[in-house]
């Protein structure tokens, strides 16, 4: 108990204090998982709509993967992606296993399948209902995408923050590919690992709180947007 | 308009993965070598006093991936480390004679101790045979905690029950549990269980969470734990930075590392020393 309270005093402690080492632990943290999430928005929202808007062979078969995905396992995701960058391995002249391009391709790999189904559910009870009105007023299926996507904005949001939050908070993967090394590839994830295994657990749990107070800041951050953006329009066509 | 946002979307996304690249390749521009090592160097703090020193004289950063030294080995052979410092010679030995290897050299060394709770049960605190006190934890059924992920300390334990002639992963009672995990997850686990395992004096100078453990045993020879660096073979490994591993290697063994080395203390106490200390 005496441990969980000297967690919750150095975790705030370390947030006022927010020395350097944790900033640069924060701000890499950050970097790889928002560039993973950003990038898994980027290809996985458009393909979770194409999915929902066309009928194609294979489809069924891509929405049980993306699916069955959800639990990929990021130590097994880390692993491939170890061998795979590997100096031995194919892509080892890339020259990036142990550097924060590989975590962030890590990570993507694990949000992509988050993002794809979330926001294939989402759109298509979107879809059900706007579809016709869409393809009526001369889209092809191509172009309602976007017009979909912004029609289910909210829902295409809390898609990518499902991959962000699973970014952010994975450490399997991570682990292998980046190496946990200090002041490079080490983040809040990776970092707790380390404390835990120094026997700090009193400063390990407080990492742990900023972390999850920057996830929740990132979350506020990522609505507030939303709802500013809205805002503006609403202005904008009164 | 929406088509737009999407592209932003996207653009963002690429844009914040360059940003992840560049910042990567920023930092990668003055010369920088990785060291595959053991997480008894890392975890104990030795790298991080010693490594900024080092540094600041050459210029050269040390990248450190820490892992238990089967582990670290591996990453050496697959040609993902400029170097390796481990502290294992059976599995060194086999790495060097695989041609894995240009030269191996011992840096540092301390010992390994038991530890375990204060109550005690096999009662082998105070003893200094370590064969005599595993023979003891064995006869007692005492809970002890066994790293079992083929690190150096893993490797030095299996070794000293078959200098005791047992085998407490085919004894029944539950007693040997083997954890699978680093020095640190082996230490929290024996404090959580009350049991007994074998740490290197290093880790466990410097682990935070004793819990009212204790070293029972410490002093018998057969417990030293030397420290080596290794160089890669260039004709095996002809991607390893030579010339700035050679240049770490070096140092590590000249009088300034040496002293760099013998000079990290914890509460006074020297957790490592240089090569040249006279051994039990």
């Amino acid at each position: 108990m005496s441990d969980i309270v000297d967690a919750v005093r150095l975790a705030l402690g370390l947030l006022l204090e927010f020395d350097a080492s944790l900033r640069r632990i924060v701000i890499l943290s950050l970097a790889v998982s928002l560039s993973a999430s950003m990038a898994a928005a980027a290809c996985g929202l458009p393909l979770g709509a194409a999915l929902a808007v066309f009928r194609f062979r294979g489809r069924g078969l891509l929405i049980l993967l993306a699916n069955a995905l959800l639990g990929l396992p990021p130590v097994v995701v880390g692993l491939v992606l170890y061998l795979l960058l590997s100096r031995s391995g194919p892509l080892g002249w890339l020259g990036i296993l142990f550097t924060p391009v590989a975590m962030a391709v890590a990570q993507f790999l694990l949000a992509l399948p988050i993002v794809v189904a979330l926001s294939h559910r989402a759109m298509v009870g979107i879809w059900r209902e706007y579809g016709d009105d869409l393809l009526v007023s001369g889209a092809s299926r191509l172009r309602a995408i976007p017009h979909l996507l912004s029609i289910g904005r909210l829902s295409a949001l809390t898609a990518t923050l499902a991959g962000f939050g699973r970014a952010i908070s994975e450490v399997g993967a991570i682990l292998i590919v980046g190496g946990n090394i200090a002041g490079y590839t080490r983040t809040m994830t990776t970092a707790i690992t380390l404390e835990t295994g120094e026997g700090h657990l009193a400063f390990a749990l407080a990492l742990g709180l900023v972390l999850i107070a920057i996830s929740i800041a990132v979350s506020a951050g990522a609505f507030a947007i939303e709802a500013r953006v809205r805002g503006s329009r609403s202005q904008g066509t009164a | 308009m929406t088509s737009f946002r999407i592209n932003n979307a996207a653009l963002l996304g690429a844009v914040s993965l360059f940003a992840v690249a560049a910042a990567s390749r920023g930092a990668a521009e003055p010369q920088v070598i990785v060291l595959a090592s053991t997480t008894s160097v890392e975890n104990s703090g030795l790298l991080a006093h010693i490594l900024p020193q080092f540094t600041s004289e050459t210029g050269i950063t040390v990248h450190v991936v820490a892992q238990g030294t089967g582990q670290a080995l591996a990453t050496a052979a697959h040609g993902d480390a400029d170097l390796v410092l481990v502290h294992d010679p059976a599995a060194e030995a086999t790495f060097m004679a695989a041609g894995h290897g240009l030269t191996r050299t011992e840096i540092a060394w301390n010992d390994f101790v038991i530890v375990g709770p204060g109550a005690d049960p096999a009662h082998i605190a105070g003893a200094h045979d370590v064969v005599a006190a595993l023979k003891q934890i064995a006869a007692a059924k005492a809970p002890f905690v066994s790293r079992g992920d083929n690190s150096g300390t893993d490797a030095l334990e299996k070794r000293l029950w078959k200098v005791a002639g047992l085998d407490p992963a085919a004894s029944d009672g539950g007693w040997y549990r083997d954890i699978g995990g680093g020095m640190g997850a082996a230490l929290n686990a024996a404090a959580a269980m009350g049991a007994y395992t074998l740490s290197d004096r290093g880790t466990w100078l410097s682990f935070g969470h004793k819990a009212g453990m204790q070293i029972e045993v410490e002093g018998d020879p057969r417990l030293l734990n030397r420290y080596d660096v290794i160089l890669l073979n260039p004709q095996t490994h002809p991607q390893a930075k030579q010339v700035p591993a050679h240049r770490f290697a070096d140092w590590l063994a000249s009088p300034e590392g040496q002293a760099a080395i013998g000079g990290y203390t914890i509460a006074g106490q020297r957790l490592f020393h240089p090569e040249a200390d006279a051994k039990p």
